[in-house]
C-alpha cells in the first residue's frame, strides 16, 4: 500500500517538526501568521505552506478578524494518533500488572514464605 | 501505593518505542521475572491471552522463544537471540515476530532490538524496555490497530496535545 498523501493524513501532516512545532504554538492559543512566523524562526512562505498543509487534514482552523487571518487548533484529527500510541500503552499495562503479579509471589517466595505455590 | 500502575510509551523516533514502568520489587527480582521461562509464562501474554511455551537459553549468543495462543484462538510466536546480559541490569536481545503471512522469512530485516535497562532505587525498580525496529514501517506494524499506512510519526508532544483537546 503507498503512502498516504501529506496532504490527507494527519500522521504525514505532523511528520514535519516544523508542523509540529506550529500545532505546539497554537495549542496555547489562535495566532496570526506574523505571530507565528516571529516565533519560530520561519519566512512567511514557509509558515503558510505548512499553514495550508495543516488545513488540509483539519488540525487548523482560520478565520477573518478585521485585517489578520486567524489561526487556531483543532485537535481532533489527532485522535488516531493518540489513540495509537494508547492501544500500545494498554497492552504493556496488562503485560506489567500480571508481572506485579509475580514479583509479589516471588518477592513472599524469597522472605521465605512457601505458603503459596510460585512455579519457579 | 504498592504498584506503579501505568506503564508510558514515547516514540524517541520514527524507528523507536520506549516503555518505562516502575515495579515494587528489587532489580534482581525483576531480572529474575524477565529471563526465567516459568515466570515469563505467567505474565508475558498481559490479558492477550495465553503463553504455552518459553524457551530461554539466557546467555550472550543463546536463542529465545515465545508461544501464545492469543484471544481468540490463533497462535503466535516470536523468538530471537540474546546479545548482551547483565545480571540485574541489562538485557540486549532481537525480537523477530513469526509473522504467519512469511514475512519475517522474507525480510532479513524484519525484526527489532529490545533493550532492557533495569534501575533501582529505595527497593523499587524502573525498567525501561527500548524497542529498535530496523524500518519505521516495522514499528508502525508492531503497533498497528487497523490504521491505513502512512503512520510514521506519533510524538509526545502530540499526544499531550490530544489529551488536552479531549
Amino acid at each position: 500500500m503507498a503512502r498516504a498523501a501529506t496532504t490527507t493524513d494527519a500522521f504525514n501532516a505532523v511528520a514535519e517538526p516544523r508542523r509540529r512545532e506550529i500545532l505546539d504554538l497554537l495549542a496555547a492559543g489562535e495566532r496570526s501568521v506574523g505571530d507565528i512566523v516571529e516565533r519560530l524562526g520561519l519566512t512567511q512562505p514557509q509558515t503558510s505552506k505548512h499553514l495550508r498543509v495543516l488545513r488540509e487534514v483539519g488540525l487548523v482552523d482560520v478565520r477573518e478578524h478585521g485585517r489578520q487571518r486567524l489561526y487556531r487548533l483543532d485537535g481532533r484529527p489527532l485522535k488516531p494518533i493518540h489513540d495509537w500510541v494508547q492501544t500500545y500503552a494498554e497492552e504493556w499495562d496488562d503485560r506489567f500488572d500480571a508481572l506485579d503479579a509475580v514479583l509479589e509471589q516471588i518477592k513472599g517466595k524469597e522472605r521465605g514464605d512457601d505458603s503459596n505455590d510460585a512455579q519457579r | 501505593m504498592t504498584h506503579s500502575g501505568k506503564a508510558t510509551v514515547t516514540l524517541p523516533s520514527d524507528t523507536e518505542i520506549l516503555i518505562t514502568r516502575e515495579f515494587d520489587a528489587p532489580a534482581a527480582l525483576v531480572y529474575e521475572a524477565l529471563t526465567t521461562p516459568e515466570l515469563v509464562k505467567r505474565w508475558w501474554a498481559g490479558k492477550r491471552g495465553q503463553v504455552d511455551e518459553v524457551e530461554i537459553d539466557l546467555r550472550v549468543g543463546g536463542a529465545w522463544r515465545y508461544v501464545m495462543t492469543a484471544t481468540g484462538g490463533f497462535g503466535v510466536a516470536f523468538h530471537g537471540e540474546y546479545r548482551e546480559l547483565v545480571t540485574g541490569e541489562r538485557i540486549v536481545s532481537t525480537e523477530v515476530f513469526e509473522d504467519p503471512d512469511g514475512q519475517w522469512k522474507a525480510d532479513p530485516d524484519f525484526y527489532a532490538v529490545n533493550t532492557h535497562t533495569l534501575t533501582e532505587a529505595d527497593g523499587r525498580t524502573t525498567l525501561e524496555v527500548l524497542v529498535e525496529h530496523t524500518k519505521p514501517e516495522h514499528r508502525d506494524g508492531h503497533i498497528n490497530s487497523g490504521m491505513e499506512e502512512g503512520m510514521q510519526e506519533a510524538y509526545d508532544a502530540l499526544e499531550e496535545v490530544a489529551k488536552s483537546l479531549a
